[in-house]
């Protein structure tokens, strides 16, 4: 009954003091959420605690959402500003030092991953390890042009930045991931070529 | 690498649906007769795909439960727009700009303006600027400074803004317990 009820109407009804109601939003926008987060850092248990405070920080603030972009967009925009104060407060290197250590974990898991990696590994794992071999803004740009239903200027709005650099930095990403399947996962690449 | 990125980026707006109807129909065309134009266009399409195809992380089947439970011990915020008073903004913008002027006009009134005689056009006024020498904090003359009408009369206005300011916030504050 209640997942009928849009996104600005659930809003209404929590600012009149339907606290409950806000459950919907938040089981309508949990994955989305977690995955953008789980971008962010290698722990579950982090994406998951981020996540829920990310909730918890967009119920306080729910009285500045205006109306004025999509609640998702608006959403995303705490996301990304958590996320990046997550990294501050870890003094995490945004850009390399994830990359390295996944890459490395994944070198030294090569030898024994290709022998049975179709049957292991779906194609949906397969891109989504790829993504996350990518920095945090790359892998937040393409989750949220594929996955988080946001157009170029949306994620301008979330990201601050301009349609255009958008649109530049988002073909870069995806030639990056391109590279990165190629290094990492040339093997499966071919079967799916195959099939 | 330059020659293709061109290629690349045309085939990627092409893809998302970002070209313009004619720039569609030249690609169209283009992919029908070049083979280079083809195989990219196939494999930047099967990346899309993979894209399109990859799937969202789901978080512990207690989240939403603990997002709830966290919630219940707070209250929705008051939005900022409410609380926060445009006036007072404008009250310390124009406290920084009266500020700035008093400088500036104390910097002005602190040059030396003399006719420069030795040219021909004795009416045109020469600016001395104070050289490094002269900017010794010692040589400065604090007395003469405090003494200027200009100086007292900036400091004056900053004094009267500054309890214009206290005045607002008090009687801000009066109104909220008021309420």
């Amino acid at each position: 009954m209640h997942t009928e009820l849009t996104d600005t109407e659930i809003i209404k009804r929590i600012l009149t003091g339907e606290q409950a109601i806000f459950s919907i939003l938040v089981q309508r926008y949990q994955q989305y959420v977690f995955t953008l987060v789980h971008r962010f850092t290698d722990s579950r248990e982090d994406a998951e605690e981020i996540s829920q405070d990310i909730f918890v920080k967009a119920y306080r603030s729910l009285a500045d959402f205006r109306g004025e972009s999509k609640f998702s967009t608006w959403l995303y925009t705490v996301v990304r500003t958590s996320c990046i104060t997550f990294l501050r407060k870890k003094k995490l290197d945004i850009t390399s030092i994830d990359n390295e250590r996944t890459a490395l974990q994944l070198e030294n898991r090569e030898s024994g991953f290709k022998a049975n990696a179709i049957e292991q590994k779906s194609r949906h794992a397969m891109v989504n390890e790829a993504i996350r071999l990518l920095s945090p803004d790359d892998s937040q740009l393409i989750t949220l042009f594929y996955k988080g239903e946001q157009s170029l200027e949306e994620i301008g709005r979330i990201m601050g930045l301009d349609p255009n650099t958008v649109k530049v930095k988002l073909h870069r990403a995806r030639n990056r991931l391109k590279e990165k399947m190629e290094k990492h996962f040339s093997y499966e690449i071919r079967e799916l070529h195959n099939d | 690498m330059n020659t293709q990125q061109p290629m690349e980026d045309r085939l990627w707006d092409y893809i998302d649906g970002l070209s313009s109807p004619a720039e569609r129909s030249v690609i169209d065309g283009l992919i029908a007769s070049n083979r280079e134009w083809q195989q990219k266009y196939a494999e930047l399409l099967h990346t899309h795909q993979l894209l399109n195809s990859s799937e969202l992380e789901a978080p512990s089947m207690r989240f939403t439960k603990n997002v709830m439970e966290e919630i219940s011990r707070y209250h929705v915020a008051p939005a900022t727009k409410s609380y926060i008073n445009k006036n007072i903004i404008r009250g310390i913008g124009a406290f920084f700009l009266t500020m700035i002027a008093g400088l500036f006009v104390y910097v002005l009134s602190q040059f030396k303006w003399s006719g420069n005689s030795s040219s021909g056009s004795a009416s045109a006024p020469s600016l001395r600027l104070p050289s490094v020498d002269n900017l010794g904090l010692e040589k400065i003359n604090y007395s003469k400074a405090f003494n200027s009408t200009w100086v007292i009369a900036f400091m004056l206005i900053v004094v009267v803004m500054g309890w214009m300011l206290l005045d607002m916030y008090l009687q801000q504050k009066r109104k909220q317990h008021g309420h």
